[in-house]
């Protein structure tokens, strides 16, 4: 499929594949930026890839559109991403409680249990589809069928950093603490976002998540270590080990 | 060695260039509305242009220095005073350790800044000093200044202060003023029939009071968008004219977040994205499409007017500045590199 290039004023382009959310398109829009991003253009100033676009910020003074459209065309198209790649994260989470408040009216309105909706939130993987909306916001795809979900008519006000929630046919875990539309079903006791750690993001677009069922004792002490500083998060896998 | 907040207005924050390289991660730039005014009040006070500096909408606020500073104000025709006595914008003053500073409201722009020799040093989060709200990021811890606060000064290089060598003139009727507000169409223009982009360029918008560093709502005019004002999230920018549901075309600033689910029908020329963010409620303001040569082209130009102002400041008692003097002063990087163009 190739790119279309839509004018985003006179400081960036957007390369567009497609109007649709499938993970084939958006793989590719990852790859290609990653691809950009090494390719070190002269006066590229931000790159953000989403669900099926890729936004890239300019410096005039640098590189003009006209010639930037030329230079990113001849990069398309890139390589194919490798089936599988992306770091795998298992994240802890805690279903129901008060974070989680949306747990038992959200399986009564799928005929389930409140159980049936934490194995299969849980024994799904998902991807990373693009971060945005807030630092480290990480929109996940790939939440089985059955539990999407509209998102709320009026949005909550407050709304933790870590809450683990559901908004259409997607999964997210807030990361950080504000109003938000979203069906909350548990939480997380790893900062997603931390503006004081080295890397102050947990999660980058093209990772996979799967969320491990823990109770709420094990989530306080995986909290105090993540707070003193003696734990950190950490992918189960990296891309290229050995499977 | 500190500035005191005294009294703050509602929306006194710091802020410096922002955070440059992190959209991809979901951080918006934040830093100055109107960053040739930041710069030009930093150059005034012989400060580097990024140097962080204090921005308020409303009224200021009342400071006073541990240590004899000299400070600049850049906030159109805004009331400002030591110890009750009223002295000029525009240009650099002293203020002595103790006296007090105190900032009115911006008149006839929206956003105003205060700079200090030195600088402001609080402690850099990812990268910037610059206070983004939305995110709690920078700043201190995040959130706009109160009284009470003491922020920590840069070095003091002792300096004369310095005026611009020729000021805009207050009320100057150069008609730029009045003149639209430039925009470049899409990424989402296909979304709007022809006729809707017709009177979206010729009829008049208001400018109301729903704004913050995050974006500003117009209203006056309806842009159905008969493709729908839902899209695919994808990437925004600063500028960026967002068509959601009530019609009403909302522009994203240096705190937006940094994709979005709204169909964007234009996107504001980088150099009237400041004039439009200054214009004051009630406002009326009319949009004409360029194309993105020509507003790259303005850009360029405006980028190297600013620059050009910047470093022919000029000592309050007369005469030309010396090279050594520019150096120390950090603007004489600004002519080389426009020579380099």
């Amino acid at each position: 499929m190739k790119p279309v290039f839509l004018p985003s004023g006179d400081r960036a382009i957007v390369m567009q594949w497609g109007d649709s959310i499938d993970e084939d398109t958006n793989a590719h829009v990852i790859a290609f930026a990653e691809q950009v991003r090494h390719s070190a253009i002269a006066g590229i100033v931000e790159i953000v890839p989403t669900y099926r676009s890729l936004l890239v910020c300019y410096d005039p003074e640098s590189v003009r559109g006209d010639q930037l459209e030329d230079r990113l065309r001849s990069l398309w198209p890139c390589s194919p991403p490798e089936a599988g790649s992306g770091r795998l994260w298992r994240v802890p989470c805690v279903y129901g409680g008060e974070v989680g408040q949306d747990l038992e009216q959200l399986a009564a309105m799928k005929g389930l249990r409140p159980d049936q909706v934490m194995a299969l939130h849980s024994n799904a993987e998902y991807r990373v589809y693009m971060i945005g909306f807030a630092p480290g916001f990480a929109y996940l795809g790939g939440l089985p069928e059955v539990l999407h979900t509209p998102r709320l008519a009026t949005p909550r006000q407050a709304i933790p950093a870590g809450a683990v929630g559901i908004g259409g046919q997607q999964a997210n875990i807030n990361s950080v603490a504000g109003p938000s539309g979203w069906r909350f079903i548990g939480w997380t006791p790893w900062p997603v976002f931390d503006s004081a750690r080295p890397d102050p993001f947990l999660f980058r677009a093209g990772d996979r998540v799967r969320f491990q069922p823990v109770d709420t004792a094990q989530a306080n002490a995986i909290a105090a270590q993540m707070r003193d500083g003696t734990e950190l998060p950490r992918p189960e896998s990296e891309p290229g080990d050995e499977p | 060695m500190s500035l005191e907040i005294v009294t703050a207005g509602p929306m006194l924050t710091i802020q410096d260039r922002g955070r440059s390289g992190l959209r991809h991660l979901g951080v918006s730039s934040a830093g100055p509305i109107d960053a040739d005014a930041m710069a030009l009040a930093n150059a005034l006070c012989a400060n580097h242009p990024d140097a962080a500096a204090l921005e308020f909408a409303g009224p200021g606020g009342s400071f006073r220095a541990t240590v004899p500073i000299r400070f600049a104000v850049i906030a159109g025709m805004c009331d400002v005073r030591i110890d009750g006595q009223r002295i000029a914008t525009g240009e650099s003053h002293r203020l002595a350790a103790g006296e007090t500073l105190s900032v009115a409201a911006p008149s006839g722009v929206v956003w105003g800044y205060l700079a200090v020799s030195g600088g402001i040093w609080t402690e850099p989060v990812m990268g910037a000093r610059a206070t983004h709200l939305r995110n709690r990021l920078g700043g201190v811890a995040g959130r706009a200044l109160r009284a009470g606060d003491a922020l920590p000064l840069g070095t003091q290089v002792d300096s004369c202060c310095l005026r611009q060598k020729n000021p805009p003139r207050p009320g100057a009727a150069d008609g730029s003023a009045d003149a639209p507000i430039r925009v470049i169409l899409g990424p989402q223009a296909d979304h709007f029939t022809p006729q809707t982009l017709d009177r979206f360029q010729s009829l008049p918008f208001h400018v109301t009071a729903k704004r913050d560093r995050m974006a500003m709502v117009l209203d006056g005019v309806e842009l159905p968008a008969d493709g729908g004002h839902d899209i695919v999230s994808d990437g925004t920018v600063p500028g960026s004219i967002q068509v959601p549901g009530s019609r009403q075309p909302l522009v994203l600033l240096t705190e937006s977040q940094t994709t979005g689910g709204y169909p964007k029908i234009a996107t504001i020329a980088s150099v009237d994205l400041a004039r439009l963010a200054q214009m004051p409620s009630g406002r009326t303001v009319r949009f004409s499409a360029i194309s993105r040569q020509d507003g790259e082209q303005l850009w360029c130009e405006q980028l190297r007017n600013i620059r050009n102002a910047l470093s022919s400041l000029e000592p309050k008692g007369g005469g030309a500045l010396s090279s050594e003097y520019l150096l120390s002063c950090d603007l004489i990087g600004g002519v080389s590199v426009m020579d380099d163009i």
